[in-house]
């Protein structure tokens, strides 16, 4: 698809505002309809968009699959890090009151780390599959990459 | 940090966050260090908490959103107990685990491997912690998919592994779905997710006939992920063609969270409806827990296959679980948590033989094959011998414990016809333990003489058939725990 120069354009000119809007789903996730899960896919689905006009393989040299595995570990630790954190503090696990002076606080950052963690793996976890599904090269091959 | 308070997550972070940190760290010796550490804490927690216990129930507010509204994990002598089952045996199976996974496993999977390997173990802890309907549901989702991946692990030994993960990842789905349709029903007629204050507003709804659907099709899901008769279709499969080391986590700890999950459902949630429960547990239960029990052994016997023999063998082993739970009083319902005990010591010490002969022979272990190695690896099968006459029920072993207190069980009430059953399916069981005994023992050692056996296969092996004989001779303790755990559950009230 990357000599068709509609979808290069395209792809081009919104890979940038996709992932603006993710990111606005995600820290808008606390006053509003949005989080983790939901802005997760939309900022995969950026890097999919990329994938799918450009080749697997520029892709994956813009976010190696490494990384991208890496992540999803990175933010199920800071998911649950964050309630280990809230056990060391001396509340229950993920009782955010304990991350700052007084609740409203707390629980403001807490969602924002945990939603946060949601993002990255989900994020992770999207494209993940899609590069395992993208590479799959067929019995002999076994699963890509 | 192991503060007594926070014991009911514990259990089931310590191996989840290590999951984590397996797949982050992909380094084989690294990857089993953390998953031998977390293990050993999260018995170390499980074990300090059913200790501790004081027959009270505890509560633990995740979030320190309290209940009903928030998700709770409950710390009673039922989950404490099958907590400690759970972590004891991942244990003993993950020091086990380390060579045979470097011999079935492609080098850069191994890493991996472990991760899938803790999170299916804090998944299954999960399921026994919780005290929340819907939060269960999750719990199964991570553990059986992590299951799905370490089975699909077996591909590298036999391509047949790739179609059991694939069953199981279907028709474990299906059980998840109507276990989740089940808790939909409940919710509709209640507003409420949380057990304990399911147990409490059921009984007043007007409607019964939502619930009778509920209780059935929660019932029914629980079944299939519990591999109960006659929806075991994935497991003899599953076990089979899992890598070795899988198969003993899967087999000593995997189907024993959801057997719990049914008496939760039965005896917690539904315990003020008695009627239609016991009409379930009398005329559906029972039935299907007896037919397993003969359907179970007679595959065992006409099995050539080491492994999927011992898998076979387990459905028989789940019947007499879910037999004890049939009958719904606290008899019974301890002698199924007694064999909860017993059966994850029995299976995970026979699978961990039939993966240290696996390994030595490296090919599928059958009967036939089996010919004098008795001779050539005295060690692992001498321990191999304990479990498997554990597992008939003989004397000074753990299984006779089981039998026992599940014929005490009948007979108080008098079920006279099914003792004959059962006692006639342990004479039954002889007969494919004998085919085993009789290739291992009594046919001349193999020319390639003997075997140099691994310490780190047939240590933690002999360490599951000591505590096999120990439980047998010394009952009291396990009885205890078990009765504790049925009053917990809340049978016969």
């Amino acid at each position: 698809m990357k000599n068709n120069p509609l979808f290069r354009v395209t792809t081009k000119v919104l890979f940038a505002p996709i992932i603006l809007y993710g990111l606005y789903v995600q820290f808008h996730g606390d006053f509003g309809p949005g989080g983790g899960f939901q802005a997760g896919v939309i900022i995969a689905a950026a890097f999919i968009l990329y994938g799918i006009v450009f080749g697997l393989s520029e892709v994956k040299s813009v976010a190696p699959p490494g990384v991208v595995q890496a992540f999803t570990a990175i933010g199920v630790l800071l998911y649950s890090g964050v309630g280990v954190v809230n056990v060391m503090l001396g509340g229950n696990f993920l009782d955010y009151n304990t991350l700052s002076y007084d609740a409203a606080h707390g629980q403001h950052y807490g969602i924002l780390l945990v939603e946060l963690g949601v993002g990255v793996t989900v994020t992770s976890v999207m494209m993940s599959l899609y590069y395992a599904f993208a590479g799959y090269k067929g019995e002999a091959g076994g699963a890509g990459n | 940090m192991l503060d007594l308070a926070h014991i009911p997550v514990l259990v089931v972070l310590f191996p989840l966050l290590m999951a984590a940190v397996c797949a982050l760290l992909p380094f084989r010796n690294i990857a089993w260090l953390l998953a031998t550490a977390s293990t050993g804490m999260g018995l170390l927690a499980a074990w300090t908490g059913l200790e501790a216990h004081s027959g009270e129930r505890v509560s633990y507010a995740l979030g320190g959103w309290p209940p009903p509204w928030g998700i709770e994990f409950v710390a009673d002598g039922a989950s404490l107990l099958v907590s400690t089952v759970v972590a004891g045996l991942s244990f003993i199976s993950t020091i086990y685990a380390k060579s045979l996974i470097e011999k079935e496993i492609d080098e850069h999977l191994i890493g991996k491997a472990y991760a899938a390997w803790l999170l299916a173990v804090g998944g299954i802890q999960g399921i026994v912690m919780t005290g929340d309907a819907f939060n269960l549901f999750v719990f199964l989702e991570i553990s059986s998919l992590a299951t799905v991946t370490l089975i699909s692990l077996g591909g590298r030994q036999d391509r047949r592994a790739l179609i059991a993960a694939y069953n199981y990842l279907v028709i474990g789905a299906i059980g998840a779905t109507f276990y989740v349709i089940g808790v939909g029903f409940c919710y509709a007629v209640t507003g409420t997710l949380n057990m304990a204050d399911l147990m409490v507003r059921l009984p007043d709804a007007t409607a019964t006939a939502p619930l009778l659907v509920g209780f059935s099709f929660m019932v029914a899901g629980i079944l299939v992920k519990a591999a109960v008769f006659p929806v075991h279709i994935w497991l003899p499969a599953a076990y089979g063609y899992a890598p070795s080391a899988v198969s003993t986590m899967l087999a000593a700890v995997a189907t024993k969270a959801s057997i719990y999950v049914l008496a939760r459902i039965a005896f917690t949630i539904f315990d003020g409806l008695d009627d239609m429960v016991f009409l379930i547990l009398e005329f559906v239960l029972l039935p299907l827990s007896v037919m397993a029990i003969f359907v179970g052994t007679i595959l065992a016997i006409m099995e050539s296959d080491l492994k999927k023999l011992l898998a076979q063998s387990s459905i028989a082993q789940i019947g007499y679980i879910t037999l004890g739970f049939s009958l719904g009083n606290v008899l019974g319902v301890t002698a199924g948590f007694v064999h909860i005990v017993n059966h994850a010591l029995i299976k995970g010490g026979l699978f961990m033989a039939a993966g240290a002969l696996t390994v030595v022979m490296a090919r599928r272990v059958s009967i036939d094959s089996l010919a004098g190695m008795g001779r050539a690896m005295p060690i692992t099968s001498s321990a191999m011998m304990i479990c498997g006459l554990s597992l008939i029920g003989l004397p000074l072993t753990a299984g006779f414990i089981s039998k026992v207190y599940l014929v005490l069980a009948l007979v108080s009430s008098a079920s006279w016809w099914i003792i004959g059953l059962v006692v006639m399916s342990s004479a039954l069981s002889l007969i494919y333990l004998w085919r085993i005994v009789e290739a291992m023992w009594m046919q001349p050692m193999p020319a390639s003489g003997r075997v140099r056996e691994d310490p780190l296969i047939y240590t933690p092996l002999w360490v599951i058939a000591l505590i096999n004989i120990w439980f047998g001779v010394d009952a009291g303790r396990v009885f205890r725990f078990a009765e504790q755990a049925a009053k917990a559950v809340g049978a016969g009230g």
